[in-house]
């Protein structure tokens, strides 16, 4: 079952890869935040490919704890950022509206 | 749970929830618990100076599961300066916001900013540090678009998406520090790093990771851009904290990292990609903030400068066997780093004081409110000073233990850098006095605030004063031996 944790690793740094390219290349907002989960979305399929310890031990613990945390902190930071940017949009409107 | 390792984190974040359950009472509560988060700062470089470096595990949990934490000198040193900017900050802030719905935000994030500051600095493993950059960087970008107005907002927005690149950078580094050694303890890892030479590869691609995401996070140029909008448009307190405190954390995990786990594969070579960096930061941030035409935001470039300062340290760190010699190095960077804390958080709250005086920070059009002020313009010359570097500030020292360090390793173009920064922060601090003494009329009457004045000064009185002329025990706390030179 090796193959499997490569593939899950490696689909992981291929996620990273792609979810930074986009966040480096797309200026609008949402498109940045989505890359951004995606890059991060990538961290964590690494940390649960390397929990793996062969089909007969348990995973390990531990990377599955920091994946739940990651997660917390992924969804809050998007939150502000959505709120940010609502924000941003609201006082473009007025402008425009002006 | 009286520990005060455990009372730095805990009593700043008890404040937090206190402020935000009794917003009412958000001034007292929170003032109160700066002083208490101040005095278990004080308790914690009180214990660290008797008894040397301390380690805690949380819950009894061995160092694979336990959230460790850590004091070492160079730790504390920053918490003390850390808390002590931060109480300043405090007083300030009481009497900077004025309605009602600024007052009940500023709080409980300046607070949880204070805790996260406080947990990344005593740290002891890289998930907990993970942890702990994220919610200061969430709270760092709140805070600083705190005024609401849509500079503060696109400027903070971008600050907050370009912070999560860097940790996610750092955390992808984390992992594969955890796939090679199967431990996150900062400890058990440098004992790895060492022990795994053959291991080549994935440390130099955890360490560009991790240290390439720091460098965002810590405004190494190119990195930069993000800072100066940022840190030029928050109010006032938010600031001095962002500019004074927050990038000095991003740096002090780089110097961690650097020093404790990565040493066996940071050689000269790999250190002069920083400091070449960091001398360029030296030059433009300099250079940038000359040419300012806002008061906050020459102080935001300036910060851009200073940062590179400290990455000249790393090739001459490098090239310097363990001894006296490189003890000096390494005080004197974090001599730099405490200077530049207490005078930029000195500066951005007297240019805050001006800002609100005068209606705008023009520099250009200061005059008449720079001689309004005396006790402000007496603060940004002392700040002031202490960017420059003159005597007797703790960066005269610092920069003196650089050049000294740069000529003894045979790197002499670093005085040549360290030299033009230094010619450039005389001309951008005293293109900002030279409005006191221009012929606008003598005002009839002087505007004084001690409520914001007392704490500006006195951060600037620190960084010139007390860092420069009893700079000493700074050794004695890194366990360092005595003083070698500059002191």
């Amino acid at each position: 079952m090796l193959t499997a944790q490569f593939l899950y690793g490696a689909a992981g740094l291929m996620l990273f890869v792609l979810g930074l390219w986009s966040f480096l290349v797309h200026e609008p907002l949402l498109r940045k935040i989505i890359a951004l989960n995606i890059t991060g979305a990538g961290v964590f399929h690494v940390f649960i490919a390397i929990a793996y310890r062969g089909d007969t031990a348990p995973p390990d613990p531990v990377p599955h704890a920091l994946v739940l945390t990651g997660i917390v902190v992924a969804v809050s930071a998007t939150a502000l950022a959505l709120m940010l940017g609502a924000r941003l949009q609201d006082a473009e409107e007025e402008d425009q509206s002006r | 749970m009286t520990d005060p390792l455990v009372l730095c984190i805990a009593l700043p974040l008890l404040g937090a929830m206190l402020v935000t359950a009794l917003p009412r009472w958000a001034v007292t509560l929170g003032i109160v618990a700066a002083l208490s988060t101040a005095s278990a700062a004080v308790a914690l470089t009180a214990t660290v100076w008797q008894h040397g470096t301390l380690h805690l595990m949380l819950g009894g949990w061995d160092a694979e599961l336990a959230i460790a934490l850590r004091a070492d000198g160079i730790a504390t040193a920053l918490v003390l300066m850390a808390n002590l900017v931060g109480l300043g900050i405090s007083v300030y802030a009481t009497g900077y916001f004025h309605d009602r719905i600024r007052v009940r935000s500023f709080w409980p994030l300046w607070l949880l900013l204070w805790a996260a500051l406080n947990g990344l600095f005593l740290a002891g493993d890289l998930f907990n540090l993970y942890v702990m950059l994220e919610l200061l960087g969430i709270a760092a970008a709140a805070l600083g678009a705190l005024t609401g107005n849509r500079d503060a907002v696109a400027a903070n927005l971008r600050y907050l998406l370009v912070g999560l690149l860097g940790s996610i950078s750092y955390l992808l580094g984390v992992a594969l520090l955890y796939t090679a050694y199967g431990t996150l303890d900062l400890g058990l890892l440098a004992q790895g790093v060492a022990a795994s030479p053959e291991l080549y590869g994935v440390n130099a691609a955890a360490m560009t990771l991790m240290v390439a995401g720091l460098a965002l996070k810590a405004a190494l140029f190119p990195l930069h851009f993000w800072l100066p909008p940022a840190h030029a448009n928050a109010p006032a307190p938010v600031s001095a904290a962002l500019s004074a405190l927050v990038v000095k954390a991003a740096f002090y995990l780089i110097l961690r990292l650097w020093l404790d786990l990565f040493w066996p594969i940071t050689d000269m070579a790999v250190a002069m990609l920083p400091a070449m960096l960091g001398a360029v930061a030296v030059i433009w941030g300099s250079w940038r903030a000359l040419r300012a035409e806002r008061l906050k935001l020459l102080a935001a470039y300036s910060t851009v400068a200073q940062i590179g300062y400290l990455f000249l340290f790393l090739p001459l760190l490098a090239a310097t066997p363990p001894g006296p010699a490189r003890d000096d190095l390494l005080a004197a960077l974090l001599l730099m780093a405490l200077t530049h804390g207490f005078a930029k958080a000195g500066f951005f709250l007297a240019a805050g004081l001006v800002q609100t005086n005068a209606g705008h920070d023009r520099i250009d059009d200061l005059g008449g409110t720079a001689q309004r002020l005396p006790a402000t313009t007496f603060a940004i010359a002392l700040s002031g000073s202490a960017l420059i570097g003159l005597p007797p500030s703790g960066s005269f020292i610092g920069k003196w233990l650089l050049m000294q360090g740069a000529i003894a390793t045979g790197q002499w173009w670093w005085v040549i850098v360290v030299t033009a920064g230094t010619l450039l922060a005389s001309a951008y601090i005293f293109r900002v006095l030279s409005r006191a003494f221009g012929l606008e009329p003598t005002p009839l009457k002087f505007v004084t605030d001690a409520r914001a004045e007392v704490p500006a000064l006195t951060l600037a009185l620190v960084s010139v004063a007390l860092l420069g002329l009893a700079s000493g025990p700074l050794w004695t706390l890194l366990g360092l031996g005595d003083a070698g030179g500059g002191a």
